[in-house]
């Protein structure tokens, strides 16, 4: 294979790990957005979509398509339930206190990381794709389901941003960024639109990669590289931030290591902070 | 005057429960003490001058790999490995300092966590070197620290004894001094003392430094004591216990942290007993922390029963 396929490969590879790189960090900077909120147990959360998604795939019988479209509909029911119980039962009573917030959400991360240990245990499980189609092109085949989750993550980010930017909850969502106190009255409907698309981005990408109880650490990380990068809360700015980023850990990882292009996008992010806090595409805070 | 000789009381007591515990223990005591400095120079930076780092692992680690590297490869001497890790850790923190000090609050937790965890992955991405998560076994000449012979358990428990009394004396000091009075003044109200004439760039950047060195002493004590240094010691884990031990001791209390580690250690001692999930008690008694005794046990304690405690 010549040098064009093989990067063409690694812009495809890059294009999916964006998508669902951009659906987890849009959850993840509304939060930080509307209620001020950084919350570590996105990874865990995320991790427990995709454990859902396994568990009701196995459990539906038929084709592969009705356990993944069940998964679908389930995993952001589940995930979204527990993200309200964190939210009423730890959050609300810290008072959105940013540092106890995130010394909490640890805690949190920690307790499901275990229990998913404990229940679903140390292996790493495979959930079959709803669809087997394979794209061939003349120099590789490549998975039909991957560009799918491309297209079906541009649509789910395509309703996120019609939420926010057309609709009258959007407008009192983005009306309470400038309001803390107000923001915590309205925040616990962000808190489910945040678990629901992270769990829809989980139960898109566990037929690419295997459910695992500490696959949550990857995305955990890159997701906040990526609102980082992108500038808290805003929504524009995370979506070019996760296609940078997706493109370049796709390329990186493909022609160097994927460790290498992991230890660039940390220090990226450490010094993006220091030097340009308001990230690459935020307004001035 | 009582402040010290209460806290050289408590370091008799540890001398003599170091004598007289059985091996297990004697042997869980000697890694909880160097847990303890970790902590205890944790606490300065956190508990004292206010800053919530999550990347203390990176100096912890820096410590480590600044012992254990020179020590496996060259064959350096036990005793001027313990102090390449010790200024390690110091450089390292003064280094990370001068950058993740332009912020606070959040984006200081996240500027810290993010260059732990490229310090974590440079481990791995070097893993010829170090090991990776196989790590470095140290062993012959390597634990030969001062004439004591670290694999045995008489002198290990008495060099970590050593170590923790140092570093509590030392903090003990630093929190007693003027400079300790102008840490408390930067957690409890920055724009007031920049406005008194203090820098708090400057007192930050000094705290972190020395938080640091006990980090950097904590590593390479860790690595020549236990004769391991693995790429496990520089994951986010280990910048998230030292904030455990303190706020379950007591943040901004001087014997916090050890107390705050001994309770863990034996927490999560019988936990995995029980279960091999059980980080699922560190998760636990964070949320609980937090949300039921942000003061921890010695800050109760400070509290309700000795108020001059420092």
């Amino acid at each position: 294979m010549g040098f064009g396929p093989f990067l063409l490969l690694a812009v495809m590879e890059g294009l999916v790990s964006a998508a669902v790189l951009a659906l987890t960090a849009v959850g993840l900077s509304l939060v930080f957005g509307v209620m001020r909120v950084v919350n570590v147990a996105h990874g865990a959360f995320f991790m427990l979509g995709a454990v859902v998604a396994w568990f009701v795939a196995g459990h539906v019988a038929g084709p592969p398509v009705w356990g993944w479209l069940a998964a679908l509909v389930v995993a952001p029911l589940v995930v979204g339930a527990l993200a309200a119980l964190v939210d009423i039962s730890v959050l609300k009573r810290l008072n959105y206190e940013p540092e106890a917030v995130i010394v909490a959400t640890i805690g949190v991360l920690y307790i499901l990381e275990q229990a998913a240990l404990m229940s679903f245990g140390p292996d790493a499980r495979p959930v079959a794709a709803p669809f087997t189609l394979r794209l061939q092109l003349p120099w590789f085949g490549y998975s039909g389901y991957k560009l799918f989750v491309v297209v079906a993550a541009a649509a789910v980010l395509a309703g996120v941003w019609l939420l926010m930017a057309r609709t009258r909850f959007g407008l009192l969502m983005r009306a309470t960024q400038v309001d803390r106190n107000t923001a915590r009255a309205f925040g616990i409907n962000v808190d489910r639109v945040y678990a629901g698309t992270l769990a829809v981005a989980a139960v898109l990408v566990v037929p690419i990669s295997q459910v695992h109880y500490l696959m949550g650490a990857d995305p955990l990380l890159l997701a906040f590289i990526t609102v980082i990068i992108g500038g808290l809360g805003s929504l524009r700015g995370t979506l070019v931030a996760a296609l940078v980023i997706g493109l370049s850990d796709g390329v990186i990882s493909m022609f160097w290591s994927p460790t290498l292009s992991k230890i660039i996008a940390t220090l990226l992010v450490a010094l993006v902070l220091v030097f340009r806090p308001q990230g690459l595409f935020g307004a001035k805070a | 005057m009582k402040v010290w000789l209460f806290h050289l009381a408590v370091l008799v007591a540890l001398a003599v429960l170091a004598l007289m515990l059985p091996a297990y223990h004697a042997n869980n005591l000697a890694r909880i003490l160097m847990l303890a400095v970790f902590a205890t120079g944790y606490n300065l930076a956190f508990g004292y001058t206010g800053m919530l780092s999550l990347g203390h692992a990176l100096f912890f680690a820096a410590g480590m790999y600044g012992a254990a590297l020179p020590v496996s490869l060259w064959g350096l001497g036990a005793l001027p490995g313990l102090a390449l890790g010790f200024l390690a850790g110091g450089a390292v923190a003064a280094a990370v300092g001068l950058l993740a000090l332009r912020t606070a609050g959040v984006s200081f937790m996240i500027v810290t966590l993010m260059f732990a965890q490229a310090g974590y992955l440079t481990v791995i991405y070097f893993n010829q070197t170090t090991g990776g998560d196989q790590g470095i076994v140290l062993s012959g000449a390597g634990r030969m620290l001062a004439g004591l012979d670290m694999t045995q358990d008489g002198p290990r428990l008495m060099v970590a004894l050593g170590l923790y009394a140092a570093g509590l004396l030392a903090a003990l000091a630093l929190v007693q001094s003027r400079f300790g009075r102008v840490m408390l003044a930067m957690r409890e109200n920055e724009e007031r003392s920049r406005m008194l004439g203090y820098d708090p760039f400057r007192v930050k950047l000094a705290v972190l430094a020395i938080s640091g060195l006990y980090a950097g002493v904590a590593g390479a004590g860790y690595a020549l004591l236990f004769g391991y240094a693995g790429a496990g010691f520089s994951g986010v884990q280990y910048s998230i216990l030292p904030m455990l031990y303190s706020l379950m001791g007591g943040a901004g209390t001087v014997l916090g942290p050890l107390i705050g580690a001994g309770a863990m250690f034996y927490l999560i001692d019988i936990a995995s007993g029980l279960t091999t999930a059980y980080l699922m008690g560190v998760g636990i008694a964070l949320v609980v922390l937090v949300l039921f005794a942000p003061r921890g046990i010695l800050g109760w304690v400070r509290e309700r029963v000795l108020p001059w405690l420092p």
